[in-house]
């Protein structure tokens, strides 16, 4: 609040316009500013078995420009997406993530990369937030060699080792184990990082999770379970799936904490809370209060199961990057021109991105046949019988 | 030809110890067999049919190689002290399990154990048997009976590059985690296009027991072998149990490796030293000219039965223990084919859709030249295995059976 009285001379609540000098000052790179700011959430945290943290919390303008721009590119690159799909580009199952780009760009900024991210098949954006590149996940979507799984593993395969990013998994609710024995190798390899184990309303009623839950629990694991509740699992809202829609309390023994998924800076916090609780004392469950514009895949148009109203609502009052653009503008960090030249910036990378994969090839046909097992001993693979054609599976 | 060839340097006379658990395995052979080939950089030790160890290593590796003698022969609990005049020690097969597990936790810090009631009370087959008071509740973990999630936080911890050795009761209750065993074990090197390993080890006992009821008598090879990206070993001997157990473990790509209820109590003598067995390959258990019969797990033992009888017969059969499961050890089971021209398949798995259906459909496609007769096949019947033990004998291959099919074979 203090920066905007030092910086200009109009009032905070003058967005268009601006003086030309003011303007100039701030043409300069988004990442310097980092003079503390400090905002409320929009809603405060409800809390189960814990203390909630508090409402305010601690960013910098360099931040919320970065937010802004990262949900930017994400919301562009989810947008091409559905395009591609329908030129027929992208085949087979495609799962946006527009509506809930403020849960993947809050916990990055609350995280390092030591700290491991597991999700489901609402990948694309989770991928891109742990460093993955433009090119990669369009080549991946259409299934050329330069995508992150070199074409074979699609929407739904998308890891980056280097960033602790453990996918991008199709079955529900079987990534949440996985996770649970990634903070366990956390917790054996002593090295004081958190796993963030990501999974929907609709997997929450997976009972693999309660068992998950339950070792972490006894173990006391680093991990930290988040449901990303955008209130239907496909075409069922939360109401008829769960008896109890109360996702963040459902840990009973384990701490929870609902968020407001749409408020980026209530996800940082939470997350920033959350990571210190679970390298205390264990697992703790955070429920993101968040909303998704486009069906639940390409397949489901997203309307037989809610109102158009609904939609719209959520996206006039909810949106996690107009919240932010207003944020970024009531406290003068940046002008609207400035806020739609990053957009256009934004348009324009995805859209050189999407030549660029148009151009990688498709995957060799020996890749077939290529890490089907690793190296390693001998293991060479030949299917269920040893056949003169010796695919070295590498 | 491979083969079942124990000791170091000289012949070693047949064990003492009870004749149908302990057979034939010491054959003297005659013909060494190709070694497998090296990999740069890979540490691993070829067994080498003429009985010297090959130990190609890096240096990494050759640390922890070093011929350690009498090194786990002095345990309280094992069978009687064997007399210095032979070499190796005696042990029971979970005795070997244990040893092979405990070698390869002491070796790598990143092995550990997980399943139901592997600490606290030794597990349930006593495999791992001290070993929590050992290495600490960290690194051999009671699990709550969830396999689903347990098995899946195996993967997850596998996928950063723990090695987790998994194990199952019985093997049937991992039908619970088919799930995690199919879609994230076998699959995920291919879908993360080859950015993660899976370096896990699924075990435990399964099969036909005594009287333990069809839930508790599954034979689960049939329906994992299908998965890609898994490979799928079953142990017979206290020797191979171990072997298989190392080269599982130190194996990047996940390996199911599976034993037998009815086994854990076999004697045999083993060597001291640092030894394991090569995962792809299959065990020449008897060289002969008649008649191939390929089998594994208990099986072998109902063969080498009928074995006795046969030669007492006049017959000459060649029994290869395949060992691997998935993939199939064409290499050695084609040789013989080509040798003796006739196969006998005796599996414990189902008829339908068991290791025997996918082992004829192999063979066929790549030998069937070299085939004067068809294929026979005895598998176990495709029912649940009763309780009662007459109809449960009645179930599994019996060497009654074997002998007869041989005879028709060679007719």
């Amino acid at each position: 609040m203090a920066l905007s009285y030092l910086r200009s001379s109009s009032s905070r609540s003058a967005n268009l316009l601006r003086p030309l000098s003011s303007a100039a000052s701030l043409r300069r790179p988004i990442s310097t500013d980092t003079t503390p700011i400090t905002i409320e959430t929009s809603v405060p945290f409800t809390s189960h078995q814990c203390e909630a943290p508090s409402r305010s919390v601690e960013t910098n303008p360099s931040e919320l420009l970065t937010f802004f721009r990262d949900m930017a590119l994400m919301r562009r690159m989810e947008i091409a997406a559905d395009s591609l799909y329908k030129a027929k580009l992208i085949r087979g199952f495609c799962h946006l993530y527009d509506g809930q780009e403020a849960v993947a760009v809050g916990m990055e900024a609350a995280i390092t990369k030591k700290d491991c991210i597991i999700t489901a098949y609402r990948d694309h954006c989770t991928f891109v937030g742990r460093g993955g590149t433009l090119l990669e996940v369009f080549a991946e979507l259409m299934g050329r060699q330069a995508g992150c799984s070199k074409g074979k593993g699609g929407s739904m395969h998308f890891y980056k080792k280097d960033s602790n990013f453990y996918g991008g998994h199709g079955i529900v609710g079987a990534q949440v184990p996985l996770g649970c024995g990634l903070a366990f190798a956390q917790k054996y390899s002593k090295d004081e990082s958190v796993t963030f184990a990501l999974y929907g309303d609709g997997a929450a009623n997976q009972g693999q999770l309660f068992e998950a839950l339950n070792i972490s629990a006894l173990w006391d694991l680093p991990a930290i379970l988040v449901c990303e509740n955008n209130h239907y699992g496909m075409g069922t809202a939360e109401w008829r799936a769960a008896k109890s829609p109360a996702y963040y309390k459902r840990g009973d023994y384990v701490p929870g904490l609902k968020v407001d998924g749409m408020d980026a800076l209530a996800v940082k916090q939470a997350c920033k809370f959350a990571k210190e609780h679970a390298l205390k004392n264990g697992p703790i469950i955070l429920e993101m209060d968040t909303y998704r514009y486009h069906g639940h895949s390409m397949s489901d148009p997203g309307s037989t199961y809610r109102t158009r109203d609904e939609i719209s609502g959520i996206r006039q009052e909810r949106d996690p990057i107009e919240r932010v653009r207003k944020l970024v503008l009531s406290h003068d960090l940046a002008t609207e021109k400035e806020l739609k030249d990053i957009e256009k910036e934004v348009r324009k990378e995805v859209d050189d991105a999407i030549a660029q994969a148009k151009e990688s090839p498709m995957p060799e046909p020996s890749e077939l046949f290529s890490n089907v097992y690793a190296k390693g001993l001998g293991a060479e693979s030949f299917g269920a019988d040893r056949k003169e054609v010796r695919a070295t599976l590498a | 030809m491979a083969t079942g060839f124990h000791g170091v340097g000289a012949a070693v006379a047949a064990l003492s110890s009870s004749p149908s658990n302990s057979f034939d395995s010491k054959k003297l052979l005659c013909s060494p067999r190709r070694s497998f080939p090296v990999r740069k950089g890979a540490s691993f030790v070829a067994d080498r049919s003429d009985g010297s160890v090959n130990l190609d290593l890096n240096p990494k590796a050759r640390r922890a190689q070093q011929l350690i003698v009498n090194a786990v022969a002095n345990k309280a609990d094992s069978s009687p002290a064997s007399s210095s005049s032979k070499p190796g020690h005696e042990l029971l097969l979970f005795e070997a399990l244990r040893e092979g597990l405990e070698e390869e936790m002491d070796r790598d810090p990143r092995v550990c154990v997980m399943g139901e009631d592997v600490g606290h009370y030794g597990g349930s087959y006593k495999v791992t048997r001290g070993l929590a008071e050992k290495f600490g509740d960290l690194r051999v973990l009671d699990t709550p009976i969830a396999e689903n999630s347990f098995t899946g936080m195996g993967i997850g911890a596998a996928m950063t590059g723990l090695r987790p050795v998994v194990e199952g009761m019985n093997m049937g209750f991992l039908l619970l985690a088919f799930n995690q065993i199919s879609n994230n074990c076998g699959m995920l090197h291919y879908t993360s296009g080859g950015q993660f390993t899976i370096p896990i080890v699924i075990r435990g006992p399964g099969g036909v027991g005594r009287q333990l009821g069809a839930e508790h008598s599954q034979r689960l090879e049939s329906y994992f072998q299908s998965i890609p990206g898994i490979q799928m070993v079953a142990c017979s001997t206290p020797y191979n149990a171990k072997g298989l157990m190392k080269a599982a473990i130190r194996s990047e790509n996940p390996v199911i490796l599976f034993e037998h209820v009815l086994l854990y109590n076999l004697k045999e003598r083993i060597p001291d030293e640092d030894y394991i067995c090569n995962l792809e390959e299959a065990e020449m258990v008897r060289p002969g000219e008649h008649v191939t019969i390929l089998t594994y797990s208990r099986m072998r033992y109902h063969v080498m039965q009928a074995a006795k009888t046969l030669v007492n017969k006049g017959y000459d059969p060649e029994v290869i223990d395949i060992r691997s499961l998935k993939p199939f050890d064409l290499h050695t089971i084609g040789n013989s084919v080509k040798k003796t021209h006739r196969v006998l398949i005796v599996e414990e798995c189902m008829r339908t859709g068991g290791i025997g259906a996918s082992l004829t459909a192999a063979i066929t496609e790549n030998f069937h030249d070299y085939l004067d007769t068809p294929i026979m096949c005895l598998s176990s019947q495709d029912v649940p295995t009763p309780y009662a033990g007459t109809l449960e004998e009645w179930t599994v291959v019996q060497p009654a059976q074997i002998v007869t099919a041989v005879e028709q074979l060679c007719k």
